[in-house]
């Protein structure tokens, strides 16, 4: 009797992981997929919170991949784990603070633990050689089946034909004959399989799917852990991180404002947990304070969120000031004229 | 068959299913589920969730659009 061999499939919710689990299924392999997340997932966040994002679809990439296929997707909560990951990687930083292989390596690693719990025989993923300047590299493809441990039980279907052999094409699970030979940035051959196998929709993700290789949200995070003066991070940092602009007028504190409507209330959720400041006398946004204020601060608070209402060029704006664990009271500030405010101030 | 209720209010997709997925795994079939979202994607996200995983989606829907709030009823499916 033929054994039903099974594989996990990481699945991003972009084309490659798709055609890779596709492959997989055609050649009679049951699928499941699986989807980490990890706290910097772009997926979602942003058009969840911003107004002006609402025409976008709201789905979740990997489940509608999951969906599209016919397999079951498992979402894994990895936040607590993956700091380790952010905070020391061991093959360092891209461009920005993203531990691209490092990353892909956890991600591999625990795949295959999932694979060992749950009987399945082995992993799968979108990866092609070249594809990536860290992460799919040739000389770097080879460090994440070592250090995940899962050695030759993890398979690229989009570029079997020009890596070593894995134990599912040796064991004949797996025809490597019918695998792909991709190679390099190109997207031509990844659009040309996806036809041929009848994918007509997929996500082509602006940017990538991971808020660390982004340099306005690694410089926050990076002025983040300097202010803290240690690397640490909670989720509502990171999550606070996307949203709203951020002004550091003093090492002590910093400012998040809200840009729109979306936003102002996303921001609202956290009123409890920072000094705010809300509008009075116009609309304005919300401003949360992260941070302590010295003698002084709350003024330069108070101006700056001044600057960003409609009151911006009166003589003076009124804002109701809540003082996190104490007391709200009204004050009346001239907002910041857009030459008072130090390019610095803005991160 | 027991009805359990989920608050998944004021956190962001994919948190909303990932809580949905975890409770849901405990629970017997039959049984019923609510699960409230502030996050609009939910609304796409769970029911997406479920009929890939075989649970059956009873109701889905916005229950306070200041809020964004949604309520997504769930009868879990054999597993």
């Amino acid at each position: 009797m033929t054994i039903q061999r099974k594989a996990v499939s990481l699945i991003s919710g972009g084309l490659d992981s798709m055609l890779a689990t596709q492959a997989m299924l055609d050649q009679g392999i049951h699928v499941e997929g699986i989807n980490f997340y990890t706290g910097f997932c772009v997926e979602g966040h942003t058009h969840a919170i911003r107004k002006q994002d609402k025409a976008k679809p709201k789905r979740n990439n990997a489940l509608w991949v999951a969906e599209q296929l016919g397999i079951k997707l498992h979402i894994i909560d990895v936040i607590e784990e993956y700091k380790d990951v952010v905070i020391n990687p061991s093959h360092g930083y891209g461009s920005n603070l993203n531990p691209c292989l490092d990353c892909k390596c956890f991600m591999v690693k625990k795949a295959h633990q999932w694979m060992d719990e749950n009987g399945f025989d082995f992993i799968i993923t979108g990866e092609v050689v070249g594809q990536r300047p860290m992460s799919q590299r040739r000389d770097t493809m080879p460090v994440i089946q070592r250090e995940s441990g899962a050695e030759d039980r993890l398979l690229r279907p989009l570029c079997a034909k020009i890596l070593p052999e894995t134990l599912p094409e040796r064991e004949g699970w797996v025809n490597r004959e019918a695998l792909f030979a991709f190679n390099g940035r190109g997207r031509r051959p990844q659009i040309a399989l996806a036809g041929q196998m009848g994918i007509a929709d997929f996500a082509q993700p602006a940017g990538g799917c991971c808020f660390l290789t982004d340099a306005a949200y690694s410089n926050k995070l990076a002025d983040l852990w300097t202010t803290r003066g240690e690397r640490i991070y909670e989720l509502d940092d990171i999550m606070l991180l996307k949203v709203g602009r951020h002004l550091r007028p003093r090492p002590h504190f910093k400012l998040i404002v809200g840009r729109e409507e979306g936003e102002n209330r996303f921001l609202e959720g956290y009123r409890k947990q920072f000094t705010h400041i809300i509008p009075v006398s116009h609309l304005g946004p919300l401003v949360l304070i992260d941070g302590d204020l010295n003698t002084g601060d709350l003024e330069i608070a108070a101006r700056l969120a001044a600057r960003y209402g409609q009151g911006k060029n009166e003589a003076s704006v009124r804002l109701e000031a809540h003082i996190k664990d104490g007391d709200n009271f009204e004050m009346d500030v001239r907002p910041y004229q857009v030459d008072e405010i130090p390019v610095e101030w803005h991160l | 068959m027991t009805h359990h209720k989920l608050d998944a209010r004021n956190i962001l997709c994919p948190l909303p299913v990932i809580r949905t997925q975890n409770l849901v795994l405990t629970l017997p079939p039959g049984d019923t589920l609510d699960v409230s979202c502030t996050d609009p994607g939910a609304l796409c996200d769970i029911p997406a969730w479920c009929r890939i995983n075989g649970h059956t989606i009873v109701e889905a829907r916005v229950t306070n659009p200041d809020t964004n709030e949604v309520l997504i009823s769930i009868r879990v499916g054999k597993k």
